[in-house]
């Protein structure tokens, strides 16, 4: 059984079925290609066929290319692997010109017809196929997706989708499609410009097209005489501000880490200057260089595959299902409001528990403010928000709790708070019920100590806020259960965020890096580096938020408390004491970071942020010799990557495709290097130790590079050559 | 080696650079013509002994394109068989033009040059001429390309110049410029622009706001705020060259900056034995030239590393020069010159500068090495300096020595 199939109709339409056996969804594979591209041949080599429907057997037409083997693409490209994609580009430029130009001669004469008919979504070269031939029917169907969301991944559209639809739409009104991967359902894309007919039968529609269609309606605008880009080539008057703007924003949006982007508009600004094959040609090259590139595999690596194999239970212990079928959730503040939102919306019954029935009611009234803002935007009805809050039952009676088969404790952040909690459940809670206890900072075995049942106690570690953060880091203690682990991993799938799961240790894997990489851009305050250059540094290398801002964020105090506690459990070893000069002077002052209205960043009354903080530099002048950026960068980084690293070594973090998609979904590590492991093989272990000796002679051990990276320097190792797979260091 | 010296320099009114300017009507090629043949009657040049015409522009297309040199020497009463040169180094073309000739006369290569250059910016549209470090994501995204008011605001921000102070130079430029005008300090070297019957068209810069004052300018909303801030958003693509800045303080705008108009100047310029054969007495010896590259993002710092180099070069010190022509193509750029060399602002851009009476791009490096002879003969100096920034990070610069 082939993906595409053909039937030739006696009416003279030849349909051609798109329909890959055992998917869910069609994904193009270039076999598949070449079996579209032979029947395309038979169909307008045979005098009985006067025009060409390609359609779907599925009730969408396409997701675009496999992922799986666009990341091996390069591995896969042969000894001269640019050739070797390039070469592969050129024949799938081949194939879709072959149907854009169906059969005309060189006056467009004697083509013929050829329509796609989408019953549903149709993304990526799922929209690239349709895209080239000479027309699109896409279903009245609201649910369908249409667009070129590549960009998401680190590519972009490189089978013609970025010179067709800039030449179709222009530049301008192409850039929201192409530049940032924007999907619209039918009608929005017809008006759009990006499809031409929303009809309830496309199938029927497009023979009925194919049959009637003349020789100028097959003809594209770019193969007639004459074309002129719609808002003007990069030359024209207007184009010119165009494309001035486009490069700008580009760079500004994408601080020059993302290359897709800059790849991207280089083909449609070389390719608007030439004939429309040289321009193929052209985005052929460029789309070689991204895939070259190893933070586009990186990218999908991280992003699509493995974070696809974590939410699919990569990591889970074997178990019987632990579906969760009623969850208890142990205080309404905003964590645990948060998690009650997302298990009600994902069906699963709540009992929301507080001291006080009102607090309660609180925490579940925040499910009611999110389902109204939803309703306000169109995203959620009336009725779903009553079936939603009708699975929350929100009261101050432990007993209540009785009949649920998981316990996420969220109750305040103290040990002697959670032990009680604890207690108070365990008393009243079935014997095969799992407690969580969500908490980002405390030892999971030391707080298991109180439980009856260790091994069905496990650490849950939700990121704020709840509804819209996507990792969930679940943590073993000494005695956690595999059970208990299941369980956990079954909650977070239906729940629809991304798990991973980790060791006992401080600050577990999250947190254990986060916190040196704000230490480190406090650190660099106190020494006198200008403010904007860490957190502008920090941004340059992708990460989404400076350090300065990450604490503000997250609160000041909390920082201190972290300190504290931190300093007491380790004494004199403790190395972050300049560190806690500057936070605890700043608490001091009351500036606990956002939620005071001001902290390293001052704030407006709203709370929008003015800028930093003109206080800052009279408390630490800023020095006369400045640091170049890249010295910020690599402090900023390698306080990141480093502890990542040694959590991977001392067994907290067991996978490192764990340790880069939790980086990325969890704190917004640098996305385009694929997250920290990926980030050092891109970079090589030898590189990354040299740059760890220079930053520990200068600024300190806490750089001094890990045995394990030194281990792979030496051999000449990768991360991903070694661990690829999933396996531990100790497994290994 | 021969010396190169100023025999004369001319230059036209400089006209508004608008629609309703009064030199829009007049051609490139008849403003590069009227200038051409000033010089030649001035001195009852005898054309044939002129090596080339080098023209500076910045704009080369439609009536400036087509190597315009070329044309302008067709259209003028010199003699068919000089040449022309059409060059751009953007707003250094004229004064290119003139280090050029002086280079090429130093090295024996021809006796006698005309140089300077035109530029309607009423009629050729800046930047119509197209850019590809402004389009091209290849070296656009890769050199941090942001416009040159950006760039100005940069230096503003960078080296810590304030509204106040940019608008504050702005009107000592227009009140110089006023003063000088009124005191016949630009006679010598300004020429009647005339139509086809010898009517006159325009005689004087006709761009000067000599009642600008402080409120005036403090009511103008910065230019460059806008497409900084919001649309595209160029500030972020100077914070990623410049990432020790939080934000961009932006200061400029028509008032501080430098006026679009339509001019042009030539400078005659030959060795000591052209002077003698033609019975010529040299008014100035070109001393030094110099360019040089710069950072392209913050673009118009150039006459600070230039002048540098030119000193260096020629074993000179800035307290050498008497007098400076420092192009104000933004306030900013002439305050980090005075800043860096910590020079008397009694002694830069004496009779005014462009951000009074305008600044035609290709004809402007010309324009002031005129004003610096001349105010170097009026005011008994020896010794000048004239430079400019020049875009896509750039500068250039000229030392002329009274003789």
């Amino acid at each position: 059984m082939t993906d595409f199939t053909m039937d030739k109709g006696a009416d003279g339409v030849a349909v051609i079925t798109w329909d890959v056996p055992n998917k869910s969804m069609n994904v193009l594979s270039f076999d598949a290609l070449k079996t579209l591209d032979g029947l395309v041949e038979d169909a307008l080599g045979d005098d009985a066929v006067k025009g060409i429907v390609i359609t779907s057997g599925k009730p969408d037409f396409a997701a675009g290319m496999d992922l799986n083997v666009l990341a091996k693409l390069r591995d896969d490209a042969g000894a001269n692997p640019a050739k070797g994609l390039f070469d592969g580009i050129m024949q799938m430029h081949g194939a879709l010109r072959k149907i854009e130009r169906a059969g005309m001669d060189d006056k467009n004469k004697g083509g013929k017809p050829i329509a796609a008919a989408l019953p549903g979504s149709a993304l990526g070269i799922g929209l690239e196929i349709p895209l080239a031939c000479h027309r699109i029917f896409a279903a009245d169907n609201p649910k369908a997706k249409i667009g070129l969301p590549e960009i998401m991944i680190g590519i972009f559209p490189g089978a013609g989708g970025t010179t067709r639809l800039a030449r179709k739409l222009g530049a301008m009104a192409a850039s929201p499609f192409l530049l940032e991967g924007k999907l619209s359902e039918p009608s929005k894309a017809k008006s759009a410009g990006l499809i031409d007919e929303v009809v309830a039968d496309p199938v029927a529609a497009a023979k009925d097209w194919v049959l009637s269609a003349s020789d100028k309606d097959i003809v594209k605008p770019w193969d007639e005489k004459g074309y002129k880009m719609p808002g003007g080539a990069p030359y024209h008057p207007a184009g010119f501000m165009t494309f001035v703007g486009a490069s700008a924003m580009v760079n500004g949006k994408t601080k020059g880490v993302f290359p897709a982007a800059k790849a991207l508009l280089s083909s449609v600004y070389e390719g608007a200057l030439v004939p429309f094959d040289t321009a193929l040609r052209i985005e052929a090259r460029y789309f070689t260089s991204i895939l070259m590139n190893p933070s586009s595999s990186a990218m999908i690596r991280s992003l699509f595959i493995n974070k696809g194999a974590l939410e699919k239970g990569a990591n889970r212990p074997d178990a019987p299902d632990q579906t969760v079928r009623k969850v208890g959730i142990l205080g309404a503040g905003m964590m645990g409001a948060g998690i009650a939102l997302v298990s009600a919306q994902a069906g699963i019954e709540v009992v929301l528990v507080d001291q006080s029935r009102e607090a309660a009611e609180r925490g579940k009234a925040h499910s009611a403010t999110y389902m109204d803002e939803g309703i306000k935007r169109k995203k959620a009805t009336p009725e779903k928000k009553e079936q939603m809050l009708g699975r929350i039952e929100a009261t101050d009676d432990y007993a209540a709790l009785a009949a649920c088969d998981l316990i996420v404790e969220a109750v305040f952040e103290d040990p002697s708070v959670k032990a009680e909690a604890t207690r108070k459940v365990e008393a009243v809670i079935g014997p095969d019920c799992i407690f969580a206890t969500n908490t980002s900072t405390l030892p999971i075995t030391d707080l298991a100590e109180v439980s009856q049942r260790p091994e069905q106690y496990i650490g849950i570690h939700f990121f704020s806020p709840v509804e819209k953060m996507n990792l969930v880091e679940i943590i073993k203690g000494a005695k956690t259960g595999d059970r208990a682990v299941a369980k956990a991993l079954d909650f977070v799938r239906q729940i629809r965020k991304t798990p991973i799961v980790v060791n006992d240790a401080r600050f577990f894997y999250a947190n254990r890096c986060i916190i040196p990489y704000i230490n480190e851009g406090v650190r660099m305050v106190a020494e006198g580096v200008a403010p904007p250059l860490i957190e502008n540094g920090a941004k340059l290398v992708g990460m989404p938020l400076g350090p300065l801002q990450l604490v503000d964020e997250i609160s000041i105090d909390l920082g201190v408390k972290i300190a504290k506690a931190t300093r007491a459990a380790m004494g004199d070893a403790y190395p972050d004491a300049a560190v806690d000069e500057v936070l605890f002077a700043m608490a001091d002052q009351g500036r606990m970071g956002r939620k005071s209205g001001s902290g390293f960043y001052a704030y407006e009354e709203s709370g929008k942020r003015k800028g930093l903080w003109e206080g800052l530099e009279a408390a630490y002048p800023v020095s006369e010799g400045q640091p170049e950026v890249s010295e910020v960068q690599h402090r900023l980084l390698m306080a990141q990557v480093l502890e990542a690293v040694r959590a991977f070594e001392e067994g907290v973090l067991t996978d490192i495709r764990e340790g880069d998609v939790g980086a990325i979904l969890g704190w917004g590590f640098a996305p385009w290097s694929g997250g920290p492991f990926s980030w050092l093989d891109i970079i090589g272990a030898t590189r990354a130790v040299a740059i760890c000796d220079v930053l520990e002679a200068d600024h300190g051990t806490r750089f001094k590079a890990p045995q394990l990276l030194r281990d792979m320097a030496a051999k000449g190792e990768s991360f991903y050559g070694r661990y690829g797979d999933g396996q531990s260091v100790k497994a290994a | 080696m021969t010396d190169a010296y100023i025999y004369d320099a001319v230059r036209s009114p400089r006209g508004r650079g608008r629609k309703d300017g009064s030199l829009h009507e007049v051609t490139a090629v008849s403003l590069s013509r009227q200038v051409l043949n000033a010089i030649k009657e001035r001195s009852d040049l005898e054309t044939r002994g002129v090596e080339d015409v080098i023209w500076g522009n910045a704009t080369q297309v439609m009536e400036q394109g087509g190597c315009l040199a070329r044309t302008a020497v067709l259209a003028s009463d010199f003699d068919e068989r000089v040449p022309g040169l059409s060059i751009n180094r953007f707003c250094a073309s004229g004064m290119e033009a003139v280090n050029l000739a002086a280079n090429q006369v130093r090295a024996g290569a021809g006796e006698a040059y005309v140089a300077g250059g035109v530029e309607m910016m009423s009629r050729v549209a800046m930047g119509s001429d197209g850019a590809a470090i402004a389009v091209d994501p290849s070296v656009a995204m890769d050199s941090y390309f942001v416009p040159q008011g950006i760039a100005a605001d940069i230096i503003a921000t960078e080296y810590g110049f304030s509204r106040e102070q940019c608008d504050a130079f702005a009107v000592e430029s227009q009140n110089r410029a006023a003063a000088a005008w009124d005191a016949g300090r630009f006679d010598k070297s300004v020429i009647t622009i005339r139509d086809t019957n010898g009517l006159p068209i325009l005689d004087r810069d006709e761009y000067m706001r000599p009642d600008t004052d402080m409120q005036k300018l403090g009511a103008l909303n910065a230019s460059f705020q806008q497409m900084g801030e919001v649309m595209p958003g160029f500030d972020k693509v100077a914070m990623m060259k410049y990432p020790h800045l939080e934000r961009i303080n932006h200061v400029h705008h028509a008032g501080n900056s430098s006026g679009i108009v339509d001019g042009a100047a030539a400078v005659l310029v030959g060795s000591k034995a052209f002077g003698e054969a033609h019975g010529l007495k040299p008014r100035a010896r070109i001393r030094a030239t110099a360019k040089i590259g710069t950072d392209p993002t913050i673009m118009l710092t150039g006459p600070v590393p230039v002048t540098h180099k030119i000193l260096e070069d020629h074993g000179m010190k800035i307290s050498d020069i008497d007098l400076f022509e420092v192009n104000e193509a933004f306030s900013a750029v002439a305050l980090r010159f005075m800043q860096a060399f910590d020079v008397d602002p009694g002694r830069v851009n004496v009779n005014g500068g462009a951000i009074a009476m305008g600044h035609p791009l290709g004809a402007t490096g010309a324009i002031i090495i005129g004003t610096l002879l001349d105010e170097l003969e009026r005011s008994d100096k020896e010794l000048g300096l004239a430079t400019l920034c020049v875009a896509s990070g750039m500068g250039a610069a000229t030392i002329i020595e009274r003789v």
